[in-house]
């Protein structure tokens, strides 16, 4: 039972970033009919908007304090980052809170990228082959890992979480069952709170508001939208930069957990792909189950149990499912009907 | 599109193409790519990419997943190297009987979805087998290593002869290494290219057009598509698996990272930069790419600077360092950029571009030609 518990927990927060990245994909297919294989790097972008205003603030003043010396005789140099040297505490605590506080920054950094990008590029890509979609946005995500990359070069660059949620909670201990059994850090929780409150947000967003209700009419039937008299293509950039943020903040917030690179995007589109297809195409709630759903079974299959009786399992679990589902559910588990079916 | 070649037409031009290809190490030297290593990538290379268009040029399935065959294919080659010796008839052989094998079950599962359902299924094969190579299957494919061929192993036939000689394929004692590795990539490439031409040319090519064309009306008509299918995407994995024996044989080594799916779109790049679903184009696609690529990754700062050297001191830094930004390691950035404006500008690839200039050049001199554009294809 604990066993199983620590699984579930283990497999929702990173079922929450494919849910994350897969609901901004699904968002475009539905409305925009674009199959957008960039969305990887822009949750990479996201991961890399933590990491450079982490940079930035730890820019450091360097003063020498005359009074004392090193051990080697050199007068010692005290180095304050510049935020803590002139904000004082304020300054401290934006250090230590960098990566929620860089959310500030991702928000509009990912709604410039996913506004150029959708008129720049995406908007002539319409009425082209889906092959043709695909090409170009796998061009571009190239681009832009590789940019990446000549920024901040190829290793994973280590973002800290928060010094308040550094640690792990021993859920188990407050559930009954034996102490150290089931621990679970506290930034994954944050994570799984954060995914849910992102998604609850698109969700309210596209349900309660007039903008919402115009976009889900143009996933049911774009051509009578845009025969409504309805600017359907203005929409249509605004869906792009919020599938953009979506994916940016999920990227954001994933840094204390995984440590960024440059082809973090690509590892996930693949798995967010296989995510949306499961989901079915177009479906924003298959896109969220479907994400913690093989989160969930991707942690399950890793259980050394598990791989006991079926090794490998763990490496092919999720793919394994997407070419069941495919096969059994051709539009997958909550597909529309003639959703990307030419 | 010259399929209006009559059959005496194909011959010319298969003959041209193989005296070309032949004798690439003389005209290919003046812009110094005449060396043995880099021909036999282009060979290589254009037989991969001539394999997947047949797939992707003449059915419009874009499979993601075509490295899997080159990883199997490598795979196998390496194997049939170790046990039976370093000959490589038997390791080409065997290469395409289990990459056929291989795509004959990865396309009857995928090949039952269409359009971006199946450009997903393909991947997640391709990743699955990828994965596998590098975890539960390293018994077989040495996993991160890569698989090599050791002294100790038993090359049932030509093991105890010659079991202290260096571990190089060999063709009844040619080395397939340098220019002996080249002209029989070559020859094995014009193969290839030969079977793809009557492919294109032969009913069973139309079909597959019509397959491209519209799908339903095929149906329509009372045929099937899916045998036709099926059949052209075993081919196309052969062909793949046959480009990763050649790989093996001119450098017995696979490794799992030949089956990445970053490896299934530099193919599709080759394809698409080339002309897809036109013959010569992919072959072109993979030369200048595998060109390309070895040239600018040589580049560093210095050969750079040597370049801009003319430009005033004062712009020639920062060209220098932009220009910088795309050679060297920066290939890839260059390969992306390559692809995007390609697929924006130039969706029919060098072919083509080539078959414009014609047309214009055709325009000046007779107004009477009409301009028939034909209609992308969904």
């Amino acid at each position: 039972m604990d066993v199983i518990l620590l699984q579930l927990l283990n497999g929702l927060d990173k079922g929450g970033a494919y849910a994350l990245i897969a609901l901004g994909l699904t968002l475009i297919f539905g409305t925009l009919g674009v199959v957008n294989f960039a969305h990887g790097a822009l949750f990479m972008l996201g991961a890399f908007c933590a990491v450079s205003f982490n940079a930035l603030l730890s820019l450091e003043l360097v003063t020498i304090d005359p009074e004392k010396t090193t051990a080697w005789g050199t007068p010692l140099e005290i180095r304050t980052p510049y935020v803590e040297a002139y904000m004082g505490d304020f300054g401290h605590w934006i250090l230590n809170y960098s990566v929620p506080v860089s959310i500030l920054l991702a928000i509009p950094v990912m709604l410039l990228v996913g506004f150029i990008m959708e008129r720049g590029l995406i908007k002539h890509f319409y009425n082209r082959a889906h092959a043709d979609q695909i090409l170009v946005t796998f061009g571009l995500a190239i681009v832009l890992q590789e940019i990446i990359k000549s920024i901040f070069g190829a290793n994973p660059i280590p973002q800290a979480a928060p010094e308040t949620v550094r640690g792990a909670a021993d859920i188990g201990a407050a559930l009954g069952f034996d102490p150290g059994v089931i621990v679970y850090p506290y930034w994954r929780m944050v994570y799984l709170g954060f995914a849910a409150a992102i998604i609850a947000a698109v969700f309210a967003f596209l349900q309660f508001t007039t903008f919402g209700m115009v976009v889900r009419a143009g996933m049911a039937d774009r051509h009578t939208v845009g025969l409504l008299g309805i600017n359907i293509e203005r929409r249509f950039t605004i869906v792009f930069a919020i599938a953009a943020v979506v994916a940016g903040l999920a990227g954001v917030m994933y840094t204390p957990i995984l440590p960024p690179d440059y082809h973090m995007g690509m590892d996930f589109l693949v798995l967010s792909f296989v995510v949306v297809v499961v989901g079915g195409m177009g479906s924003l709630p298959g896109a969220v189950a479907a994400g913690f759903l093989l989160g969930i079974l991707q942690s399950f299959a890793s259980m050394n149990e598990v791989k006991a009786i079926l090794p490998g399992i763990d490496q092919i679990i999720i793919y394994l499912v997407a070419v069941v589902i495919l096969l059994v559910r051709p539009r997958g588990l909550m597909g529309r009907k003639g959703v990307m079916e030419s | 599109m010259t399929t209006k070649l009559s059959p005496t037409g194909d011959l010319i031009f298969f003959a041209v193409f193989a005296v070309a290809v032949l004798t690439m190490p003389v005209w290919l030297a003046p812009v110094g790519a005449g060396y043995p290593d880099l021909l036999q990538k282009f060979a290589i290379f254009g037989l991969f990419a001539t394999g997947f268009n047949l797939l992707f040029g003449l059915t419009g399935y874009l499979s993601f997943g075509h490295a899997a065959f080159l990883g199997v294919g490598s795979y196998t080659a390496v194997w049939s190297f170790k046990l039976l010796g370093m000959n490589p008839i038997p390791a080409a052989i065997l290469a395409v009987a289990t990459s056929g094998v291989f795509a004959l079950a990865i396309g009857y599962v995928s090949l039952r979805r269409s359009g971006i359902y199946f450009s997903i299924l393909t991947l997640a094969f391709a990743q699955m087998s990828y994965n596998l190579a590098y975890s539960v299957l390293t018994p077989i494919t040495n996993g991160e290593t890569g698989l090599r061929v050791l002294q100790s192993d038993p090359r049932l036939f030509d093991g105890a002869s010659e079991s202290t000689g260096p571990l190089i394929s060999n063709l009844f004692g040619v080395e397939m290494t340098g220019w002996g590795g080249f002209y029989f990539c070559a020859v094995v490439l014009l193969v290839g290219f030969f079977i793809a031409q009557r492919i294109f040319r032969s009913p069973f090519g139309i079909m597959l057009r019509a397959v491209k064309t519209n799908q339903n009306r095929m149906t329509y008509t009372g045929l099937n598509p899916r045998p036709y299918t099926l059949a052209v995407f075993v081919i196309s994995g052969m062909y793949a698996g046959l480009a990763g024996a050649l790989m093996c044989i001119t450098d017995p080594l696979a490794g799992a990272e030949r089956m990445q799916w970053t490896a299934s779109g530099e193919v599709v790049l080759m394809t698409i930069l080339g002309g897809a679903g036109t013959l010569l184009g992919p072959i072109f696609g993979a030369a200048l790419i595998k060109y390309f690529e070895n040239i600018f990754s040589a580049f560093n700062e210095q050969t750079l600077h040597e370049i801009f050297s003319f430009l005033p001191d004062f712009l020639e830094a920062p060209v220098v360092s932009i220009a910088g930004l795309f050679v060297g390691e920066g290939w890839h950035l260059t390969l992306g950029v390559l692809f995007m404006l390609i697929v924006i500008f130039l969706p029919g690839g060098i072919m083509e571009g080539v078959s414009r200039i014609g047309r214009l050049f055709k325009r000046g001199s007779s107004k009477a030609e009409p301009n028939r554009q034909t209609a992308p294809a969904e």
